[in-house]
């Protein structure tokens, strides 16, 4: 073992910074920290991509459907889909943070607490977006649905933004407790009602080519949600993670 | 003072687990903090590292206090638990980079390097840390905890579940992080690992310190006796 080099008192912090630069320093180092390790392990990715997978399977076969029921099931599948394999995700995230006490190393850091929710945030919303990725072409195969729409895509991103918004939130306050797995679909599915509803409501419009002044206010509604949330967690979400 | 405590409380809902404890630590002191199980030494060891908050009661560290100040004392502490603190993941230089980036290290790769060589794991910068053994994770958590040369150091129990060699190894890096002058506060069960190590051996039960006393003024194999004593006393 080498002794301790001479470097005390040389080892420098940059001028401490709480501003945007150490913000953004901050975040992107926990968005390239999740994106690492999920590229060793695949352990989250693999889980959230198999369960959907699996779900849109089971319902192919257990729904036999005719062209015009497809169009009109189609976003609540896709949306059950993306809701369940979203939990799987959310929850595997926060878990890998507590069980080596890494969370605990994320709060001693001298960084604004939010840097820590938006960097989670980020990674989450990331994994869901893959997972979605490879899950619409599928579906689109299995269901013979055209999902490569605009609009459509649109509404995908804003629902996921919505949905990894509250769920980073409620995941960083379920991981506290014994009953995780349990407890974060419990506290989450109540509350992105209103975003699986306006998912739902946007995207079979799209699909099934409604006017625009019809799937605007859906498209409103999510967008003011998303808002909402991503400030609500921006404000509690020090108190959450403190004791 | 580095470290003041005063009148320090702190309830999980009713139930109190300090109550009303003093505390102070001089700067460049070595304190062990000794008690039975539920005593509340990890509990205080949280508060003083701004992750519980106090129920009543002040606490300043650098002076800076608690929990207002708490970004400033973060700066300054660095904190090695029983669990390493790192991502299994990622590799030891990995682990490293970041926290470097979270504690805003200015020359990160060289700091990081010497960090490597203080705690004998530069052979293995480049390997995942979920194949090291138990006791190279605590000897790299001990890395991560100095990486930002912080002026207080906060051991909880850093000894749990290591065998022999590894808990000698973790000894020499405590006393080397000791001999650079920084101020260290251990919770310990193992009274012969901490009667060689600390300057100053305090006693907390029942939530509060019950028996101090300096190594200088006491023979170190009549430590199990004052601990029995100050636990009885209690």
């Amino acid at each position: 073992m080498q002794p301790i080099p001479q470097t005390e008192n040389q080892v420098r912090l940059k001028e401490p910074s709480l501003g945007v630069a150490q913000f953004i320093r901050s975040l992107s180092a926990i968005i390239w920290k999740d994106l690492a390790a999920e590229l060793r392990s695949r352990e989250l990715l693999s889980a959230m991509l198999v369960f959907a997978l699996l779900v849109i399977l089971i319902f192919n076969f257990s729904l036999e459907l005719d062209a015009q029921a497809r169009s009109t099931v189609t976003a609540g599948v896709l949306w059950v889909t993306f809701a369940f394999a979203g939990t799987l995700g959310l929850n595997r995230s926060m878990a890998m943070e507590k069980d080596r006490g890494c969370l605990d190393g994320l709060l001693l850091a001298p960084v604004d607490r939010s840097a820590i929710y938006f960097g989670k945030a980020i990674g989450n919303l990331i994994f869901m977006l893959i997972v979605e990725v490879i899950v619409l072409p599928v579906y689109s195969v299995l269901y013979s649905v055209n999902l490569f729409k605009p609009g459509l895509l649109l509404v995908i991103l804003l629902g996921s933004i919505g949905y990894v918004a509250v769920g980073t939130l409620l995941s960083s306050m379920a991981v506290q407790t014994r009953t995780r797995d349990v407890l974060l679909p419990i506290l989450l599915f109540p509350l992105v009602i209103p975003v699986l509803i306006a998912a739902v409501k946007g995207s079979t419009g799209f699909l099934q080519g409604a006017q625009a002044v019809d799937i605007r206010p859906w498209i409103n509604l999510l967008i003011v949600y998303d808002v909402i949330f991503v400030a609500v967690a921006f404000m509690v979400f020090d108190y959450i993670v403190e004791e | 003072m580095m470290i003041t405590v005063r009148k320090l409380v702190k309830r999980f809902g009713l139930k109190p687990v300090l109550r009303g404890m003093d505390f102070s630590v001089e700067p460049g002191e070595f304190v062990a903090l000794l008690g039975p199980n539920g005593a509340g030494k990890t509990t205080f060891l949280r508060i003083l590292s701004s992750l519980s908050r106090p129920t009543l009661g002040s606490v300043s560290i650098a002076g800076y206090s608690l929990p207002g100040q708490a970004a400033a004392v973060r700066r300054r502490l660095g904190v090695v638990s029983h669990l390493p603190l790192l991502y299994g993941d990622l590799t030891a230089e990995e682990n490293l980079r970041f926290y470097a980036l979270m504690y805003n290290v200015a020359h990160a790769e060289k700091r990081i390097s010497a960090v490597l060589d203080m705690v004998g794991l530069s052979s293995r910068r480049r390997d995942l840390v979920r194949t090291f053994s138990r006791g190279m994770q605590q000897r790299l958590a001990i890395g991560r905890a100095v990486l930002h040369d912080p002026e207080v150091m906060l051991f909880d129990e850093p000894h749990t579940g290591l065998d022999q060699d590894a808990c000698q190894m973790l000894d020499t890096v405590l006393r080397e992080v000791a001999a650079r002058g920084r101020t260290v506060v251990m919770t310990s069960h193992d009274l012969t690992r901490v009667a060689d190590l600390a300057s100053r051996f305090d006693v907390l039960s029942r939530g509060v310190i019950t028996a101090s006393v300096q190594r200088s003024q006491m023979d170190p194999n009549n430590l199990l006796a004052f601990y029995r004593q100050a636990i009885v006393e209690a």
